[in-house]
C-alpha cells in the first residue's frame, strides 16, 4: 500500500490537530498522522520550524503544499475533496452563511470554551492549579453565547442551515473536550444546541475522532 | 437597487476591514452609523442584524451578514469579476489555501499581539479616559516582536511582495485595520527594525482602497 500522500504533523488530543483529522476523515482522505511530543517540545524543533515557524500544531503536508492554522487546513481539504461542507456548492449566501458561524466559532465560542477546558482539563499537563475565576468569568460569557446558538439552532438545523457545513464540524473537537467538563449542562440545558451536539457526535467521523481525544480519562471530574 | 449597507463606521477597525473590501470591488455602498458611546450595537435593532451585539453588520437585498471576514469574503466573491480583482484565489487551490492560512494567521496570532497595544494606548484613553496599562503593553510588544520576526523571515526569505505569495491578498488586507491603528501611536517605530515588513505595508498603505478608508478611521492617539 502506497504512503498517504497527505501527513498530519501534531499531538490528536489537541482540539486543533483534530479539526484538520476531522476535515480529512469527513473527506474520505487518506493520511498519515506523524505523532510529536509537546512535552519534548517537538513544536520549537528546526525541523518543525520549518514546516510552521509559529512553532504550533497543526501542520498539513499534501503534496507540495505545506499549510498550518487548523481552520485553513479544514478549508483546503474540503475545497479539494467536499466543497458542499463549505457551502460553495450553493448560492453565495450559503457559502457565506458557512464563514459567518465559521468565524463566530473562532471568535465568540472557541476562546470561552478552551478557556475553560484548559482550567479543568489541561491544568494537571501545565504543572498548575485550576483557576476558578478564569472559568467562572468565561462560564457567564458562554452561556450568553450558547443562547444566541440556541436562537440559531431553533430556526435551522445546522448553523449555516439545513445542510451541514465545516461551521458545525469546526465546533466539534472543542466541545468534545468542553462536554468532558462538569459545564456541559450548560449545553444540556439548551434543546437546539442539545440535539444540534447529539447530531454531530453520533457521525462516524466525530466518533472516531472522539477517540483521538480521550480526554475524559485525563482527569475530567466524573459526572 | 439600494446599495449596500455596512453597520457601523469606518472608526471601527472590523468596519474599515469589510469597507476596504468594498473599495477594492470599487461597489457602492452606504455607511450606517452605529453609535457605541450610546450601546446602539446591543440595542434590538442591532442585535437583529448581529446577535452578538458587535460592529459591523451588512445587508446586501435579503441578505444580512455579520462577522467582518465573513462579510469580506461575500463581497469579494459576488463582486469582484467587474473589478477584475481577485484576492481569494479561489479558482486556484494552492493560492487559495496560502490566502487562507494568512488569513487566519492575522485573526489569531497578529491580532492578538498586535490590538491590546491600539486598545491600550488609544481607544481606552479616548473612551474611558484611562491611562493605558503599561505592563499589558509592554507584554503585547514583546509577542508583536516575536511575530514580527516570523513576518519578516517569511517575506524575505521568499522574497514575496506579499503573504501569500507574489499576489497581494484577502491575508493583506486583513492587516490593515488594526495595523493602521498600531502606526498612530508612538509605539510605530518598531516597525523600523523589520525592512521587509515595513516595505511590505508601506504597499498596503499606498493602495487607494487603504488610503481612502484610512482617512475615515480618526480615534488617533
Amino acid at each position: 500500500m502506497a504512503t498517504p500522500a497527505v501527513k498530519v504533523y501534531g499531538w490528536a488530543i489537541s482540539p486543533f490537530v483534530s479539526r484538520a483529522l476531522l476535515a480529512l476523515e469527513e473527506a474520505g482522505v487518506d493520511y498519515e498522522l506523524v505523532p510529536m511530543s509537546r512535552q519534548a517540545g517537538d513544536h520549537r524543533r528546526p525541523e518543525h520550524l520549518a514546516r510552521n515557524p509559529f512553532e504550533k500544531v497543526p501542520v498539513l503536508e499534501d503534496g507540495d503544499l505545506t499549510l498550518f492554522e487548523s481552520r485553513a487546513i479544514a478549508r483546503h481539504v474540503l475545497r479539494k475533496h467536499k466543497p458542499e461542507l463549505l457551502g460553495t456548492a450553493g448560492n453565495l449566501e450559503q457559502a457565506a452563511l458557512v464563514d459567518v458561524w465559521l468565524e463566530v466559532e473562532a471568535h465568540q465560542l472557541s476562546p470561552l470554551a478552551i478557556a475553560i477546558v484548559v482550567e479543568c482539563i489541561f491544568t494537571p499537563f501545565l504543572g498548575r492549579e485550576r483557576n476558578q475565576a478564569v472559568v467562572d468569568e468565561n462560564v457567564e460569557k458562554l452561556k450568553k453565547v450558547l443562547e444566541v446558538y440556541e436562537a440559531r439552532l431553533s430556526q435551522s438545523k445546522y448553523l449555516a442551515g439545513d445542510f451541514l457545513s465545516l461551521a458545525d464540524l469546526s465546533h466539534f473537537t472543542i466541545m468534545h473536550c468542553f462536554m468532558a467538563t462538569e459545564y456541559a449542562t450548560l449545553v444540556e440545558a439548551l434543546p437546539h444546541v442539545s440535539a444540534w451536539w447529539e447530531s454531530l457526535a453520533a457521525r462516524p467521523a466525530t466518533k472516531k475522532v472522539a477517540e483521538f481525544m480521550p480526554v475524559g480519562t485525563a482527569g475530567a471530574p466524573q459526572k | 437597487m439600494a446599495p449596500v449597507k455596512v453597520f457601523g463606521s469606518a472608526v471601527f477597525a472590523n468596519a474599515a476591514r469589510v469597507m476596504a473590501c468594498l473599495e477594492e470591488v470599487g461597489l457602492e455602498y452606504e455607511v450606517v452609523e452605529v453609535d457605541y458611546t450610546a450601546k446602539e450595537h446591543k440595542g434590538p435593532q442591532q442585535l437583529s442584524k448581529n446577535p452578538f451585539g458587535q460592529i459591523p453588520a451588512f445587508q446586501d437585498g435579503d441578505t444580512m451578514l455579520f462577522e467582518s471576514r465573513a462579510i469580506a469574503k461575500y463581497v469579494l466573491r459576488k463582486y469582484s469579476k467587474p473589478a477584475q480583482v481577485d484576492l481569494l484565489r479561489e479558482g486556484n487551490p494552492e493560492e487559495a489555501a496560502m490566502v487562507d492560512v494568512w488569513t487566519e494567521v492575522e485573526a489569531h496570532t497578529y491580532l492578538p499581539a498586535i490590538a491590546p497595544i491600539f486598545y491600550e494606548c488609544v481607544v481606552y484613553p479616548a473612551r474611558l479616559g484611562t491611562s493605558s496599562n503599561q505592563k499589558v503593553v509592554e507584554e503585547s510588544l514583546e509577542k508583536l516582536k516575536k511575530v514580527l520576526d516570523v513576518y519578516e523571515a517569511h517575506l524575505s526569505k521568499n522574497k514575496y511582495l506579499y503573504l501569500a505569495g507574489d499576489f497581494f491578498s484577502f491575508a493583506d488586507l486583513n492587516h490593515f485595520p488594526y495595523t493602521f491603528y498600531f502606526m498612530t501611536t508612538s509605539h510605530a517605530s518598531l516597525f523600523d527594525s523589520y525592512p521587509s515588513v515595513k516595505a511590505w505595508w508601506g504597499r498596503l498603505m499606498a493602495r487607494p482602497s487603504v488610503k481612502k478608508i484610512s482617512d475615515g478611521m480618526v480615534l488617533r492617539a
